[in-house]
């Protein structure tokens, strides 16, 4: 390796860069464009579900409750229907998500304490109505006993469980997207652009020169993902910036285990991208494995659903993709303030990712045509 | 593999010939179930133009990426300038300069940047690099285009360019695949002139084409069909071997007569040349009677006069010849 040719390689690619205005916008607008989607876009709190409701009762402890339902904007109530057929009917037709029953003997069960004093019917078929509808089970019944005008938040939830929300109490969920996002990004731009700014030599017959000069894979290899090491990072910045002043995410850990950690990832993500340069064959091919990639790793690392819910087998894949671990990291460091040595297990685990990935794709990079 | 090693025949050659650049015995490449180049002897000597001659696929890329390292032969062996392939194919690399058929360049370089990049590639730095490259802008006319990017660049300056990168670091052997396929007849004429300085100044050249004028040129040639060697030696001696006899025919009725005679056993090609026709008959002796029998018999009306053998004449006769019975 000697460094003269490493750094020519390095300048040829800058100034590449530099003259392509796609890659340029991409670096800056991929980001910011994915941080104000996901940011503003998603959220999982689910408000003004379409809903029916059946009330057999009709008391006024009844009425109070579905007053109470309805001003909790979980759901939307639409259609007041008499028979518990015209439910089926509106949730086939999708018209409705939920629906809440009220049984004739309300009263009663309320007063004996009986398990089911009412009923929500929910579509199942939509996960996140679901996890609605858990909320709504929880819907704290002894606000009625106290009469109409005593505020249901004021008073305890009778299930007896009490949900304290550690580090993000007014449950926003930019808190934790945005700290994930860093990963998701470097993951989506990172692999690509060196899969390609590889691939792209091979595919314009560069390589063919390129490979009948003394350069080696290792300086072109490396030569040609260093300045990426450096996009990655200003991408973290520009995440962290527009984090803090639009979604106002902290940075509760020390910004140095930030980029320690992201710069762990980005190289782990250089790794990816260099293996895929050394099986595809054109840069669409690139870009196809690259999403191939990317998939798994978005829905299974914890960025879209937790790590906990997952059955074991996916789990176990999930351990096995870099974003994951990094997710843990970043989420750590930012979120929780912690340490790197206390989230060592992560980094650990990046580092092999790196080793392992980069060893295979330099073994396989051959200087040669066939 | 035979049972003797190829690749000690090959560099006890080297030690021979002396001035032996390339050197290959029975270099074969296949691609599954394709043989692109077949049992292909070669020797090229110091500071000669060696020329490739062949139509497209008869595998002169393939032994010029071989003869580069970039491909691994198949079967038998290569020496070129001393170092055996493939197992000293970074050696060779050092020592060699290469023109690929394609444009390999980065287009979104400028000319002055393409070849700085190279310089370094190559260990040139400093005050002695920008010598270099101030010499190749003069010697290749790339002054004015320095700051051009070379995807800008026209036919003919992309190949000046591509010859200044292949010889920057003023290597002893180039090889050039096809270099003037997409240039004008002038800068055809400007490069090979280029060629020939460098030849003169010692450098080797082993260039392949598909122009005739092209492989006239070249000091000795080889004459590629699908992946064999069916001729080789000087242009001069090639032609003056020529197993046949060229003849020109002028008759009334050129389309007619080139499609009766095509059917002729002894014909081994005809074209038509402006309003005559352009006759290789395998009758080495007596080619031109026995023509003017066969076109009394059909009928017609012709001149028929003995013609000066060209290059194209042996190309057509050798890539003619049945595999079996190819020298």
């Amino acid at each position: 390796m000697k460094f003269a040719r490493l750094f020519a390689v390095v300048r040829k690619e800058l100034r590449q860069l530099a003259r392509d205005r796609l890659t340029f916008a991409m670096i800056v607008g991929i980001p910011t464009l994915q941080l104000l989607l996901f940011g503003f876009a998603i959220n999982l709190d689910v408000r003004h579900l379409p809903a029916a409701v059946l009330d057999d009762a009709n008391s006024w402890r009844s009425r109070e409750l579905v007053a109470e339902l309805a001003s909790s904007q979980v759901l939307d109530f639409r259609h007041r229907v008499a028979v518990p057929q015209q439910i089926e009917d509106l949730m086939r037709r999708g018209e409705i998500s939920a629906a809440v029953v009220i049984p004739r003997d309300f009263e009663n069960r309320l007063e004996h304490g009986e398990a089911a004093a009412w009923q929500v019917v929910v579509d199942g078929s939509d996960q996140s109505v679901q996890a609605a509808a858990r909320q709504l089970a929880a819907f704290p019944l002894d606000t009625l006993d106290h009469g109409p005008r005593a505020s249901p938040r004021a008073a305890p939830a009778r299930s007896g469980v009490e949900i304290v929300n550690f580090y993000n109490p007014e449950r926003r969920a930019p808190i934790n997207t945005v700290p994930g996002l860093i990963g998701v990004i470097l993951t989506m731009t990172m692999v690509i652009f060196t899969a390609m700014a590889i691939v792209r030599e091979r595919e314009r017959g560069n390589m063919e020169m390129l490979i009948a000069t003394p350069l080696s894979s290792a300086e072109l290899t490396l030569g040609k993902v260093l300045p990426y090491i450096g996009i990655g990072l200003v991408q973290v910045t520009l995440i962290l910036l527009l984090g803090l002043l639009v979604f106002g995410v902290p940075v509760r850990g020390s910004l140095f285990a930030v980029y320690a950690a992201s710069l762990a990832y980005i190289g782990a993500t250089l790794a990816l991208g260099i293996l895929i340069s050394t099986i595809a064959r054109t840069q669409f091919q690139a870009m196809q494995m690259a999403f191939f990639l990317f998939l798994p790793q978005i829905l299974l690392s914890g960025f879209m659903f937790p790590y906990d819910g997952m059955p074991r087998a996916a789990q176990w894949l999930a351990e096995v993709f870099p974003l994951t671990h990094f997710l843990r990291l970043i989420r750590g460091v930012m979120l929780r303030g912690a340490g790197l040595d206390e989230l060592w297990p992560s980094l650990a685990a990046l580092a092999v990712f790196v080793i392992v990935v980069l060893t295979i794709a330099i073994t396989r990079f051959r200087k040669r045509l066939d | 593999m035979t049972a003797t090693n190829p690749a000690s025949d090959a560099s006890a050659h080297v030690l021979r010939g002396g001035d032996a650049v390339i050197v290959a015995r029975g270099l074969t490449k296949r691609f599954g179930d394709f043989t692109a180049v077949d049992h292909l002897d070669l020797d090229v000597r110091r500071a000669e133009v060696y020329g490739f001659l062949g139509p497209n696929g008869c595998g002169k890329s393939t032994t010029i990426r071989m003869l580069c390292g970039l491909l691994t032969p198949s079967e038998g062996s290569a020496s070129v300038l001393g170092h055996a392939l493939p197992a000293q194919a970074e050696a060779v690399k050092r020592r060699i300069g290469y023109m690929t058929q394609k444009f390999s360049l980065y287009e979104d370089l400028s000319v002055g940047e393409n070849l700085e990049f190279l310089a370094a590639v190559h260990e040139l730095t400093g005050r002695a690099a920008r010598a270099r490259i101030d010499e190749l802008c003069a010697r290749y006319h790339l002054d004015e285009l320095r700051t051009r990017l070379a995807g800008a660049l026209s036919g003919g300056q992309k190949q000046r360019l591509a010859l200044a990168g292949a010889v920057l670091h003023e290597p002893e052997l180039l090889l050039l695949d096809e270099p003037t396929s997409a240039v004008d007849p002038q800068s055809r004429r400007d490069f090979w002139d280029a060629l020939f300085d460098l030849a003169d100044a010692g450098t080797t050249l082993l260039v392949s084409t598909h122009y005739m004028d092209e492989a006239e040129r070249c000091h000795r040639l080889a004459i590629l069909d699908r992946g064999r060697l069916v001729a080789d030696g000087t242009p001069h001696d090639l032609m003056a071997a020529l197993p046949g006899m060229t003849l020109r025919v002028e008759c009334t009725t050129p389309r007619r007569v080139q499609q009766l005679l095509a059917r002729e056993a002894h014909v081994v090609g005809v074209a038509q040349i402006g309003a005559d026709l352009r006759v290789l008959s395998d009758r080495r002796d007596d080619g031109d009677t026995w023509l003017r029998g066969r076109l009394a018999e059909a009928g017609i009306d012709a001149r028929v006069e003995r013609a000066p053998a060209n290059l194209e004449d042996v190309f057509v006769a050798a890539t003619r010849t049945p595999r079996g019975s190819a020298p």
